[in-house]
């Protein structure tokens, strides 16, 4: 966990421990590029969900779809952007969720990185 | 002999796609990245390179946790793009260029860099948007050459390593016997992070210092280990391993033709660098 430890705040490097943790989430979002495979996600949960054998942690999450939660589970931000994309969500709602903000406040944070202060040491 | 006559750096972001399809190249949020391109087009149109070395990373279209190479290298007639969960348009195929892949394949596993190739290869966005936005028509007048660099699962190879690669990719193409002109295009980046309480993290201060180090002191990033990059440029803005692979394909002097620089599209701060080797 060496490139965990010491943790930077609100952030998990996706390394082997969550690999191994998420995979079975993981490959089931990776399913999700199939058009065919959102559908049978949409139509049945429950039944695509016990396919790809999710812990009861990944079901839980799923089902709230909380990506903090998500996340805990194992969850890598590239897979669980093709859950996302079930439901029309973008990076701006999702960054919303996990940040507590409202959308319009989660969009106006990232206008406002313009501002800061240009580096004052040489490259 | 082949040679490269230049470096392409930019960001991917699965909206460009959306914003393309939907045609807000000139939508007031839009404008400021898309206006960007417009000299590298004028460049490209001027140069009219054979060959395009596209260094991007997947983000689980071709690849998945099941087998995740470092660094892979396309050898495929042709690449295709696909659906990748939000139904994003996709581009037409683009022609490879298997003979020189596997030139470039034979070279660098001859340096020890131990890479996967891959004769049947689907790519997603980071390829396929960059290739958008250089040529809108999407008519490519270019063959390509597709290298991947892992960013999904750590351990990610670290920025040092990538430039060696890119410098590898610098000497496998000057000895290919062919007389292309190539362009090595790098996309991903820069600051960004989509996961975690931290989403949003952009750094600025951090990107331009980082974009004015590929001009003055192109390996001043390889200090950095992953862990320092993601707190610099956050989660997915390890990305810029792409950068550093493609700076290191254009030898010691560079001159910079083109920069642009834009917060935010989508959760990302977009850059833009066009790029000449000077020996």
């Amino acid at each position: 966990m060496a490139l965990n430890d010491p943790p930077i705040p609100g952030t998990v490097i996706f390394d082997g421990e969550m690999a191994r943790k998420g995979y079975a989430l993981n490959k089931m979002c990776f399913s999700f590029n199939n058009a065919a495979n959102r559908q049978a996600f949409v139509d049945d949960e429950d039944g695509y969900c016990a396919r790809y054998g999710l812990n009861p942690q990944q079901r839980e999450a799923i089902r709230t779809r909380n990506v903090l939660q998500l996340l805990a589970a194992g969850g890598n931000a590239y897979y669980l952007a093709k859950f996302a994309g079930i439901f029309g969500l973008d990076m701006q709602d999702i960054g919303a969720q996990q940040t507590g903000l409202s959308k319009a406040e989660f969009k106006a944070r990232l206008v406002a990185a313009n501002l800061q202060p240009i580096a004052q040491t040489e490259a | 002999m082949a040679r490269i006559i230049g470096g392409i750096t930019t960001s991917h972001v699965p909206a460009i796609g959306g914003a393309i399809a939907k045609g807000l190249q000139q939508d007031p949020y839009w404008r400021p990245f898309f206006d960007g391109f417009t000299p590298v087009r004028q460049w490209l149109a001027e140069t009219r390179p054979d060959t395009v070395v596209v260094v991007y990373n997947d983000h689980g279209l071709n690849f998945f946790l099941d087998q995740m190479p470092t660094f892979a290298v396309g050898a495929a007639p042709s690449y295709r793009n696909a659906d990748e969960g939000w139904g994003i348009p996709q581009v037409p195929a683009f022609s490879g260029h298997s003979a020189l892949s596997w030139h470039l394949i034979e070279q660098l596993v001859g340096e020890d860099f131990d890479l996967t190739s891959c004769q049947d290869m689907a790519v997603d966005h980071a390829f396929t948007l960059p290739m958008a936005l250089l040529w809108p028509d999407q008519k490519w007048p270019v063959n390509v050459v597709p290298v991947c660099i892992n960013t999904v699962q750590a351990p990610l190879p670290s920025a040092a390593r990538c430039y060696a690669l890119g410098q590898a990719i610098g000497r496998a193409v000057a000895s290919w016997p062919g007389d292309e002109k190539v362009v090595v295009l790098g996309t991903g980046g820069l600051s960004h992070q989509l996961d975690g309480e931290r989403a949003g993290f952009i750094n600025k201060p951090f990107d331009l210092q980082f974009m004015d180090s590929l001009v003055t002191n192109p390996r001043w990033a390889t200090q950095f280990n992953t862990r320092q990059l993601v707190e610099q440029a956050g989660t997915q803005g390890v990305e810029l391993l792409m950068w550093l692979a493609t700076r290191g394909a254009l030898g010691e002097q560079v001159a910079e033709l083109h920069r642009n620089y834009h917060i935010p599209i989508s959760n990302t701060a977009s850059g833009l660098m066009l790029l000449e080797p000077r020996g």
